[in-house]
């Protein structure tokens, strides 16, 4: 219970920090707008095509965007040594790491509102058929997202090549999870029923945050203190 | 001690090798379906189960590091971990060169080439963390739990993928089909195979582990000069 409350009151700094400053979550916002540009010309918008691979675009913007947000996670503690401050704080790894990933939480849950609104308007997508099961699946891959970038943040943060080593490391272990959540998204997409198969996908995406967020809370000592 | 050991396990891989080429390219028949080409099988199973053996045992060293703190086992976990990449790409490099013959095309998004792609890639990003981390404790660290969490994510992937396409051709080994989809001889030369590949796996593993020993020695010289 004290770990939880402090991993809040991490998440809580980081969203305060990150509300005041917008410095992460400006930039993630503008280059999910970019790559939804971008998209245009590779494929034509209004083909029907583009609506049939739009869970696909969608879900490499979040993950790219995401990108953005948790990359900045462990770096924004890098000035004034504030890492080793908060690690020799009473605060144990497993909730800063925890506190960290509660925040990339929100901020790509934001980010993947204003990406599903723009992507709307711009490729003529209505997303909001079945809502309910969309914000579920959303939510289970952004935490599997998050856990992952606090995770792999923390993990680069001493490097030189961080930013390099960053989407060289993080992109193919998110693989089955972007693969989960593009199956499930097309199917809300198209206001499908879900079939049993497909509910596959919704357990798989249960497994990998619960296997990825087990192995991060056992690990973060490792990942962390030096 | 060591040295010895590395002649005769590639003295013994040799001569086996030798053997088993011997009876694949002179001996065995072609095979009835796919004619010659299906000789690629007797290096391209053995070299897949090689890898993800590899695979399994740098799991094990790296928790082995992360509780005890022994850089040895860091060190045998990077060697483990190369000779495993290495013969990953053996395997996809004679699937695709099976698939241009039975297939006609080089490369297509089945389940098992996607999913060995992707470990490729996972253990690649694992060799390249490594060369981007200088200090010896913390490049072993981060690597081991780099290690964990890609070994965790093999398993999903292969899992994942394989819910999402499949074309490859189904296992043959009768381990897993219960016999009665490749001749009994073609089998055992598998398994004789595997042997040879396994054992030409070990003697890499032992040269790069000698190797990954003395640079760690010679990078510990360098600081302790550089610090007087």
């Amino acid at each position: 219970m004290r770990s939880l409350l402090q991993a809040l009151s991490i998440a809580r700094k980081d969203l305060t920090v990150e509300l005041r400053t917008k410095e992460s979550l400006n930039a993630a916002i503008a280059f999910s707008v970019v790559m939804l540009l971008l998209f245009s010309f590779a494929f034509d918008p209004a083909a029907d095509v583009t609506r049939e691979i739009a869970a696909g675009l969608l879900w490499i913007v979040f993950a790219f965007s995401g990108a953005l947000i948790f990359n900045r996670a462990f770096v924004r503690e890098l000035p004034n040594d504030c890492l080793d401050v908060l690690l020799s704080s009473p605060i144990s790894p497993a909730s800063l790491l925890l506190g960290k990933a509660a925040a990339i939480f929100v901020l790509l849950l934001f980010l993947e509102a204003i990406s599903l609104v723009v992507f709307g308007v711009f490729y003529n997508l209505r997303w909001w058929l079945r809502p309910i099961e969309l914000a579920l699946v959303c939510i289970l891959a952004s935490w599997g997202i998050s856990i992952l970038g606090a995770v792999f943040g923390a993990l680069t943060v001493n490097l030189r090549l961080r930013e390099l080593m960053l989407p060289v490391i993080i992109y193919p272990i998110l693989i089955p999870l972007l693969i989960a959540a593009v199956e499930l998204t097309d199917t809300l997409f198209r206001n499908q029923p879900l079939s049993p198969d497909q509910l596959l996908w919704g357990r798989l995406l249960v497994v990998f945050d619960v296997v990825f967020t087990a192995l991060a809370l056992a690990l973060a000592e490792a990942i962390l203190v030096n | 001690m060591r040295e010895r050991l590395v002649i005769a396990l590639a003295a013994i891989a040799a001569l086996l090798l030798a053997y088993n080429l011997y009876h694949i390219f002179l001996v065995l028949p072609d095979e009835a379906a796919q004619g010659a080409i299906y000789r690629i099988i007797f290096f391209h199973v053995p070299a897949a189960i090689t890898a993800f053996t590899g695979f399994f045992v740098t799991l094990v060293l790296s928790i082995m590091y992360l509780i005890s703190g022994n850089l040895r086992y860091d060190s045998l976990a990077a060697s483990v971990t190369e000779v495993g990449v290495v013969f990953a790409c053996v395997n996809l490099v004679t699937g695709m060169i099976w698939a241009r013959i039975i297939w006609g095309i080089w490369w297509t998004w089945d389940a098992r080439l996607t999913s060995m792609l992707v470990c490729v890639l996972i253990y690649s990003g694992y060799l390249m963390l490594r060369r981007a981390i200088d200090e010896p404790t913390q490049r072993a660290r981060l690597s081991a739990a780099l290690s964990i969490f890609g070994f965790a994510d093999v398993i999903l992937v292969w899992k994942s993928i394989q819910w999402f396409r499949t074309q490859h051709p189904s296992p043959v080994l009768s381990i897993r089909t219960g016999g009665g989809n490749i001749d009994p001889a073609m089998e055992h030369m598998l398994y004789l195979n595997f042997l040879a590949i396994l054992m030409i796996a070990a003697a890499l593993v032992l040269v790069r582990t000698r190797q990954e020993t003395m640079a760690r020695e010679i990078d510990s010289l360098r600081r302790l000069a550089n610090a007087a």
